[in-house]
């Protein structure tokens, strides 16, 4: 298990081993989504806002 | 095999194919379509020693573009950029269904308010509307009265993207509550499900309940139909049940099988592994020959 923090409160989150760059997480602190940057360490950002032509 | 994953959201789906492509040894390239360019003759993007490259990427206009893009540069992309094109848009999808003889929902497409009224007013109450772009059961209209039907062709017609004035409009079927996915490669099945919901849209992204789903001989024909119709690859095959047969409404491209895996006994990822490994092979068999 690893920590990474919240890029939009901050707050400290644990992470599964089996993390990918370009995996959403959601925050459970404040609920936003957040993308994973990097996995070594592990680095969060803001994800992306949904698109229409999103999804299968 | 060395094969690259198109992506720009990894989500389970991506997951659960990277985890079975590196358990058994493969040397996989994550791609992300966003951080590169792709030029008419080359691309930054790490593809040109790669055995085949599949398509996960989450945006459909990405999949359309990239897909050509890598084809052109002589690497094998499944799904192709010609299954993607037919996929993408429902009213192709359903054009390839109807030529190929699969049963399909009857479906008018107007560009106008007007006409798209007709249309509806052809079919009767309910009836259903359609974007032609966009999935997970997104802006999907029942249409139970003219009121209703005047006022969201007002607002298609005002606050739509373009692609929101084609109008596609498709009769509604009575299916028993639920509707059945099939995953299947080159219109082989891996494994099919029900999603069951009290709403009229059934699907797992809308919270439907799933269950294992064996087809019978009829539902394996369809799947295989609809498969060639828009080219083949690793689609999502969605059906309805019709009394006793069946119309297959939608073929999907960049099909999400979590649900799915979750559901069957069946080891999806694996058998989608299975698969690329035997496109890759075919691949190096063609070079061998050439």
């Amino acid at each position: 298990m690893t920590e990474a923090e919240c890029a939009e409160c901050g707050a400290t989150l644990d992470l599964a081993d089996d993390l990918e760059t370009g995996e959403i997480i959601d925050c459970g602190t404040c609920g936003a989504e957040l993308e994973v940057i990097d996995v070594n360490p592990p680095v969060l950002d803001r994800a992306p806002e949904l698109e229409e032509d999103w999804g299968e | 095999m060395k094969i690259g994953i198109l992506y720009s959201r990894i989500r389970k789906d991506e997951k659960l194919l990277l985890s079975e492509l590196r358990e058994r040894g493969h040397d996989v390239t994550k791609i992300d379509v966003r951080k590169h360019q792709f030029g008419l003759h080359d691309t930054t993007a790490p593809v040109d020693d790669l055995d085949i490259v599949v398509d996960r990427c989450l945006a459909t206009s990405r999949s359309l573009y990239a897909t050509r893009f890598i084809e052109s540069y002589g690497v094998p992309v499944v799904n192709s950029p010609e299954t993607a094109e037919i996929c993408a848009d429902k009213a192709k999808n359903s054009l390839a269904l109807a030529e190929a003889g699969v049963p399909t929902p009857e479906t008018k497409v107007a560009f106008t308010k007007e006409s798209a009224m007709d249309a509806i007013e052809s079919f009767g109450y309910p009836c259903v509307l359609k974007p032609v772009v966009g999935s997970w059961g997104r802006l999907m209209a029942k249409i139970d009265s003219r009121s209703a039907a005047e006022a969201i062709l007002e607002h298609k017609a005002t606050l739509g993207h373009y692609e929101h004035k084609v109008f596609y409009v498709q009769e509604f079927v009575e299916k028993p509550g639920r509707d059945i996915r099939v995953v299947a490669t080159d219109g082989e099945p891996v494994a099919a499900m029900t999603r069951s919901s009290e709403h009229w849209l059934t699907n797992a992204a809308k919270g439907g309940e799933t269950e294992e789903f064996e087809l019978d001989d009829e539902a394996l024909e369809l799947v295989e139909k609809a498969s060639d119709a828009v080219g083949g690859g690793l689609l999502g095959v969605d059906l309805m049940e019709t009394g006793d047969s069946y119309t297959v409404h939608e073929v999907n491209h960049t099909v999400e099988f979590k649900a799915l895996n979750g559901t069957t006994d069946v080891d999806v990822p694996a058998a989608v592994v299975d698969w690329l490994e035997s496109k890759a092979a075919e691949k190096t068999a063609a070079e061998a020959l050439a």
